[in-house]
């Protein structure tokens, strides 16, 4: 293993496109932890509805639509897209066992991934971002605009999430159906309503994830699928259940991989994705309910 | 009982006795895409195992095969010190070091719940591909690796998609009768013990950890045994050989052919097969309906119906379609492993 | 409010077999009898929240099979186990109970913490770090920051000290004198329970036995074998 060259300028840049992939990481991790919440269950079609929409984004920009008035109609679409889903195909699976979700969510994918190939095509083509990638000067040290804006998107969208949640009725209704659902049809919350709002709210924070990395990434249908791996990372290393765990598992592991693949020879750009897993595994090991996440009793 | 165990003996000299007949039925095409049909079958054999019997879920099968295909590619390309091994001998070696790897990861995997396997195994899945990118010297990168021409060994008269018919179906049916052997003694009993309550499997002194490493390192050997055979079949291995969605394929169709029928196995490895390697066919098939037109370049088609179909099938029938066979059927239908 | 031949199972064990009762406004009303009379069952099939035939007739109109329409017509279920949320705080619990009704809360929260100073004290703490007798506080103020015409109440004297369970209960007494609303409670307690409700139904396997006013019930002498223990 050598250390390459080191510089503060750089490792401070490297920091921030840490912290800009972490941002997105976060929100896939986020939308990830809401659903698990409500069904139990992990979404592996959580990446697949992102790409879509950002495809979805992508043709509305093609009719001459500017992103940013693109934005909001994608939001909508992501919005209503997420609550059919669990209506139709969560919600009868619902009360059986994980695997079973699981293995419809795993379907969801397929289904979603090959409808983009059918619609779209595949191959992958650029998309014009809403941040111009020119550098400006941040106390010396020269950062990306579409970095700062990244993570700045990312983390309104987080922290008016927080504010719904905790301040709104219907945040509070979402959260107490994910807690309990007995008690919660007891005073009068529809709990089958609040699950689909949370995959919903899931989708939009995908659409956002996918949205901001496409300019990045190019896109096409299999956009998402190793970042999706990540959030499952930053999701685990937070516990599973935890919103905030999920953003500070998913800031965390955006900059430990980025600064590991840059300045660990071995580990390079290739083998971040397998760091990243045994990342996850190593945690679970210690900690077998993350960082954040709450410790679940067997009672026997 | 006893009767039972007759029947399912009968079942397995009839099926034996179809294999070797096959290949006179059909053409020398067909009998290589069931030679690819049967690896898949393999592979969904191991998967049955360790989800059907010890509950477990791996999203990370498809890894394995990778690993058991890899091995067979180094050891009779690069061979070793020099010698390089006939491909027919790599596949025991195949399977054993995906078992060795299975069970480095079923150690770990005692620790993991459900779930959180689902995510590792699903990991694995998506980060192999980067190990052969990085040793790329010795695992050829994205150009891959090309072994020798399939021909037919020791002078046999058989043409080649014969003889690797011959081969796979041959595996699998010893694979299979190893698999019944294993579900119905102490091993299957065990694991279906664990599979139904944990927690009472363990406070009856049933060693957990024992049986769900086996059932992991048997499931990864099934998947690099198959592997192998593929591998062979190709003459040729690169990270796309075994793509990523193969691993997501495998879950897919042993929860869609039931875990533990023999039947639903099969539809579960021909609807694999089809995915995998004919997609433009059916984008075509689909063209013959009416008012559709879709371009066969745009390959996403075979996904749609597929994960409809699985969608579809899970909310309708939860124990897939052999299952629901089965519930049809009665005791028509050779099982594969009995119920009781 | 009344049942009219209620009957209700779970899966296929029958667990009423066609109960009749009434609670009049403002009435607090016992529900008595062994472990697995169906006591339990009475008011779940009250709440909607298990399956059941026969009406259920609240206010002069027939109650859908709902949890969330019977909530929303003005029935607050206390169950078993209290139904609090421990992992939300105190106050979140407060504002939960008051889900289904528009505008402020502050009022009720008032009235509440009238009745139960110690939730106020307690307000920003997790529900589940309460002792027993608070938590069983919390979930008769979570009740009645719905403003219930109707409060089933289950087992509320289960795993609390008697001192606290008769604090409750003169509290209870107290809430539906001031603000008439009708309770329906189910004890294992009996003496306690006749000696704070006006009527009481005893069950035994799902079907009504004996009904009538406490006094009455009490000078019954096989309702005072094998219920009150003298």
């Amino acid at each position: 293993m050598y250390i390459a060259a080191f510089t503060w300028t750089e490792f401070a840049q490297q920091i921030t496109a840490g912290v800009r992939q972490g941002a997105v990481f976060a929100g896939l991790a986020l939308a990830l932890v809401i659903i698990y919440r409500s069904t139990r269950a992990i979404n592996f079609a959580q990446g697949e509805m992102a790409t879509f929409t950002t495809f979805v984004c992508w043709s509305l920009m093609n009719h001459g639509l500017s992103f940013w008035a693109a934005f909001p109609i994608v939001l909508v679409i992501a919005f209503v897209g997420g609550v059919t889903i669990e209506r139709t195909i969560i919600r009868p699976v619902e009360n059986g066992p994980v695997i079973t979700i699981v293995i419809v969510t795993l379907g969801l994918a397929l289904l979603l991934n090959g409808l983009m190939s059918v619609i779209w095509g595949g191959g992958n083509r650029p998309f014009n971002g809403p941040f111009s990638t020119r550098t400006i000067d941040v106390g010396g040290v020269p950062i990306s605009v579409q970095d700062i804006g990244i993570v700045a998107v990312s983390f309104v969208l987080v922290g008016l999430l927080a504010l719904f949640f905790r301040f709104t009725k219907l945040g509070l209704g979402l959260r107490a159906a994910a807690l309990n659902r007995d008690s919660s049809e007891l005073v009068g919350v529809r709990v089958g309503w609040m699950l689909a709002f949370g995959w919903g709210l899931a989708a939009v924070l995908g659409a956002v994830a996918g949205m901001m990395v496409a300019p990045i990434l190019f896109l096409d249908p299999n956009m998402m699928q190793t970042i999706l791996l990540y959030a499952f990372a930053a999701a685990v290393l937070g516990g599973l259940d935890s919103p905030v765990g999920a953003v500070v598992g998913g800031l965390l592991l955006g900059v430990a991989i980025t600064l590991l693949g840059r300045y660990v020879g071995f580990i390079g750009d290739t083998l971040k994705l397998p760091t990243a897993l045994l990342l996850i595994l190593l945690v679970l090991l210690v900690k077998p309910n993350g960082l954040f996440g709450r410790v679940a009793v067997r009672r026997v | 009982m006893r009767l039972k165990l007759a029947l399912e003996v009968l079942g397995l000299l009839a099926l034996a006795a179809l294999i070797a007949v096959m290949p006179q039925l059909v053409s020398s095409f067909t009998a290589y895409e069931m030679a690819t049909v049967g690896m898949y079958f393999i592979a969904l054999l191991g998967l049955s195992i360790l989800t059907g019997y010890s509950g477990q879920i791996s999203l990370g099968h498809g890894a394995f095969m990778a690993i058991g295909g890899y091995t067979t590619a180094v050891l009779s390309v690069n061979g070793v010190y020099g010698h390089h091994i006939r491909d027919l001998w790599t596949i025991p070696i195949a399977g054993v070091v995906a078992g060795v790897a299975g069970l480095l990861v079923g150690i770990p995997a005692l620790r993991l719940s459900g779930l959180y396997l689902a995510l590792i195994t699903f990991g694995i899945a998506v980060s192999f591909r980067q190990i052969p990118l990085k040793f790329d010297h010795f695992l050829g990168g994205t150009s891959g690796k090309v072994l020798s021409l399939l021909k037919t060994p020791f002078g046999l008269s058989a043409t080649p998609n014969n003889w690797i018919y011959y081969l796979t179906w041959g595996i699998a049916f010893v694979l299979l009768v190893a698999a019944w052997l294993f579900v119905r003694g102490k091993p299957g009993r065990t694991l279906k013990a664990i599979r139904d309550s944990e927690i009472a499997a363990a406070s009856s002194g049933i060693s957990l950890a024992r049986y769900k490493t086996l059932a992991f390192a048997m499931s990864a050997f099934y998947a690099g045994v198959a592997g192998s055979l593929y591998a062979i079949a190709r003459g040729f291995m690169n990270p796309d050989v075994f793509p990523i969605v193969l691993s997501v394929y495998l879950v897919a169709a042993l929860a869609l052919g039931g875990v533990d029928s023999f039947l639903g196995l099969i539809v579960g490895a021909s609807a694999i097969y089809v995915l995998v390697n004919r997609t433009a066919d059916v984008t075509q098939w689909i063209n013959h309906l009416p008012a559709v037109n879709l371009n066969p370049q745009r390959p996403g088609m075979p996904d749609v119906i597929f994960g409809a179909v699985l969608i579809v099938v899970l909310i309708i029938l939860p124990t897939g379609v052999g299952g629901a066979l089965r519930r049809l059927f009665g005791p028509l239908t050779s099982r594969l492993y009995s119920k009781s | 409010m009344q049942l009219q031949s209620v009957e209700a199972r779970y899966g296929p064990v029958k667990a009423l077999h066609g109960i009749s009762l009434d609670v009049a406004a403002g009435e607090l009303v016992a529900v008595l009898g062994a472990n697995g009379a169906g006591k339990t069952t009475t008011l779940r099939a009250v709440s909607g929240t298990v399956r059941r035939t026969g009406d259920v007739v609240f206010d002069g109109r027939k109650l859908p099979r709902r949890p969330d329409a019977a909530a929303r017509a003005g029935i607050a279920h206390v169950p078993e186990g209290r139904g609090t949320f421990s992992e939300l705080s105190v106050w979140e619990n407060l504002r939960l109970g008051a889900y289904t009704r528009r505008g402020s809360i502050k009022d009720d929260a008032q009235r509440v913490f009238k009745y139960f100073p110690r939730l106020d004290e307690r307000k920003g703490q997790q529900a589940g770090t309460l002792s027993g007798g608070e938590q069983q506080m919390l979930a008769l103020g979570r009740a009645m920051m719905a403003r219930p015409k109707l409060v089933l109440l289950d087992e509320p004297s289960l795993g609390l000290a008697p001192m606290l369970v008769k604090e409750i209960f003169e509290r209870l007494e107290r809430m539906r004198a001031d603000e008439g609303v009708a309770v329906l409670v189910v004890e294992q307690n009996a003496n306690l329970a006749l000696a704070h409700a006006a009527r009481a139904y005893v069950l035994e396997v799902g079907n009504v036995v004996v009904s009538g006013a406490s006094e009455e019930l009490r000078a019954n002498e096989s309702v005072r074998r094998s219920y009150l223990g003298y």
